[in-house]
């Protein structure tokens, strides 16, 4: 028996899918359900036919949710379309800020385990199973949900390709969002947006990462102008966005997030297994430390055994000068 | 005003953490400290607790064996009481169940104005106990609050978003949770850490919040499987004797990235 119906939880970023709902999306579609199914918690109309070309048949949109934030709003949509009989096998969602919300208040509205951080899945019949990496990465674990209709997971980034399966425009359907009395209070009034001139941390093709070997916050612009010189993206570990340097939105690792560039740089960081299940999955990593004992080096292609206030802007010097 | 925060007592992060082999879930035996990501929630509650001019600090957490070590040093800090879910019917309880324990236990507080918890925790990382509170609760939250204050009965929140930043408020009581850094939390004083030792300390069991333990086995979820990952082969490395900049370069030539 395969799976009938498969929901996949789709965010929009300057009103385009974002590339992490295409990657679900074409995951989908590999495991063998009668039908897919895109869940929107906004307005779907001008997205539809790039989520039908990714696999979407048909497209549940909540409409505009007037500055309500989505968490609560779109789980008890979802949550109302469950008890009204139609039951997904399956939710796929990002590990993203807003999936989190839903996924979670999903869960408890209908008494379901939610299994998170995840970089593969599997189908066997109508079992589904999700696999996540612990221990810095160097463990894999693999679950089994157990719990009937509908299982509840969330992915990682970068985990699987997104690939157009060139079908027709998702079918629009208005999913209601019932009444969220006292629950449903939170509202955004105001939006910023934070100058980047780069690529986003987690689909830069080259990232660099700053951490405490750096000795103190303003040691960071070197962080920054080197990204910017590879056209890459910065980053940090735990360490310097806990003592308040750079944002949390920086923060590569367990807690964080998980990249997987082409080119990771590591700069001043030793190596904690909290960091390093957060860029493991880099195609080619360079390190630069003091502590030539630093578990950093483990995994580095290239491992430069020195002072980052030495080697990096040596490095800018040259890189400018080509 | 009254702050609950949601605090987590979990296995030093500096030694390796391990599965336990019967149940292949983390162990989390022998004294536990107080997650560094709950350090920021407690110091914000603090500070609003200053700032409102009245009310107190209470801390809820779930641990085995009825472990109080991390508790304490939230406790000197400054928190007045805590609450403590011990049970060992609740051991390899899955998120869900967690949250349903400590919404209960946040309950049994009584009267809070503001539950704060981190983004996530240290060990589990699940992320998804803070929201599942609020809904349990039945009261509206802001997730990833990076700046917090409160304004008479809203809270008026700073949210990380991919690009930016939201201002989102709600009105109170309400759930947020914070961001690490959002807070510079304080050493607890000597002072503070003999405090910590005589205040209360309610240990409750699954039985008496009115929680039925769902357990390893009732979390709807079953481990198949544990493997090793596909190991990294290491790499070359040199001592920079001034010219390390210079491999990295043609390192990153060969890569074709420069």
């Amino acid at each position: 028996m395969a799976l009938n119906t498969i929901w996949v939880y789709v965010e929009q970023l300057d009103g385009k899918p974002t590339t992490l709902s295409l990657e679900l999306l074409t995951k989908a579609r590999s495991l063998g359900a009668g039908s897919i199914e895109a869940i929107v918690g906004g307005d779907a109309s001008g997205i539809a036919s790039t989520l039908g070309a990714y696999g979407a048949a048909k497209v549940l949109a909540t409409g505009d949710l007037g500055g309500k934030l989505p968490g609560v709003a779109v789980a008890s949509a979802m949550a109302a379309a469950i008890a009204g009989g139609d039951v997904p096998d399956l939710v796929l969602f990002g590990q993203t800020y807003e999936a989190r919300d839903v996924a979670a208040r999903l869960s408890v509205k209908i008494d379901k385990t939610v299994l998170t951080n995840n970089n593969d899945i599997s189908v066997d019949g109508d079992g589904v199973s999700v696999t996540t990496a612990i221990f810095g990465g160097n463990t894999l674990v693999t679950t089994k949900f157990t719990a009937g209709s509908p299982a509840l997971a969330m992915f990682r980034p970068k985990n699987f390709a997104a690939e157009e399966g060139g079908a027709a425009a998702g079918e629009l359907v208005a999913l209601a969002v019932p009444d969220l009395g006292a629950a449903g209070g939170a509202t955004v009034t105001a939006t910023h947006v934070e100058e980047h001139t780069g690529p986003k941390l987690d689909e830069a093709d080259i990232v660099v990462s700053g951490g405490r070997g750096l000795g103190e916050a303003e040691k960071y612009s070197m962080i920054e102008e080197l990204a910017k010189l590879l056209k890459g993206a910065p980053g940090a570990s735990r360490a310097i966005v806990d003592a308040g340097w750079v944002p949390y939105s920086y923060q590569v690792g367990q807690t964080g997030k998980v990249v997987k560039p082409n080119v990771y740089i590591a700069a001043g960081i030793s190596g904690a297994t909290q960091h390093m299940v957060g860029m493991k999955g880099a195609k080619n990593i360079i390190a630069i430390n003091k502590d030539k004992e630093a578990p950093i080096f483990s995994v580095a292609d290239l491992g430069i055994v020195g002072d980052v206030h030495k080697v990096l802007p040596k490095l800018i010097e040259a890189l400018k000068a080509r | 005003m009254n702050v609950v925060v949601c605090v987590k007592q979990i296995p030093d992060p500096a030694t390796p953490g391990a599965l336990d082999p019967s149940t292949n879930t983390l162990k989390r035996e022998g004294k536990l400290i107080l997650d560094d990501s709950d350090a920021y929630g407690v110091e914000m509650a603090l500070q609003l607790v200053t700032a409102a001019g009245g009310g107190e600090v209470s801390l809820v957490s779930m641990a085995p064996n009825g472990e109080t070590s991390g508790l304490r040093t939230a406790l000197a800090m400054g928190a007045a009481k805590a609450v403590l879910v011990s049970d060992p019917d609740l051991k390899g309880s899955d998120a869900l169940t967690t949250a349903k324990a400590l919404a209960k236990a946040i309950e049994r507080v009584g009267d809070a104005d503001l539950v704060i918890a981190g983004t996530e925790s240290t060990d589990g990382y699940t992320g998804t106990v803070p929201e599942q509170i609020a809904e349990l609760l039945g009261r509206p939250s802001i997730t990833f609050a990076k700046h917090v204050e409160i304004s008479g009965t809203t809270v008026k929140v700073q949210r990380q978003t991919e690009l930016g930043y939201d201002e989102v408020e709600c009105s109170l009581p309400a759930v947020i949770s914070v961001t690490a850094g959002v807070v510079e939390p304080r050493y607890p004083s000597f002072k503070g850490i003999m405090a910590a030792k005589s205040k209360p300390v309610d240990t409750v069991t699954a039985a008496d919040l009115g929680v039925t333990p769902a357990g390893w086995a009732a979390a709807g979820q079953e481990i198949v499987s544990v493997g090793a990952a596909e190991a990294r082969a290491a790499g070359e490395v040199i001592e920079d004797d001034g010219e390390g900049f210079a491999k990295i370069v043609s390192f990153l030539e060969t890569l074709k990235v420069v």
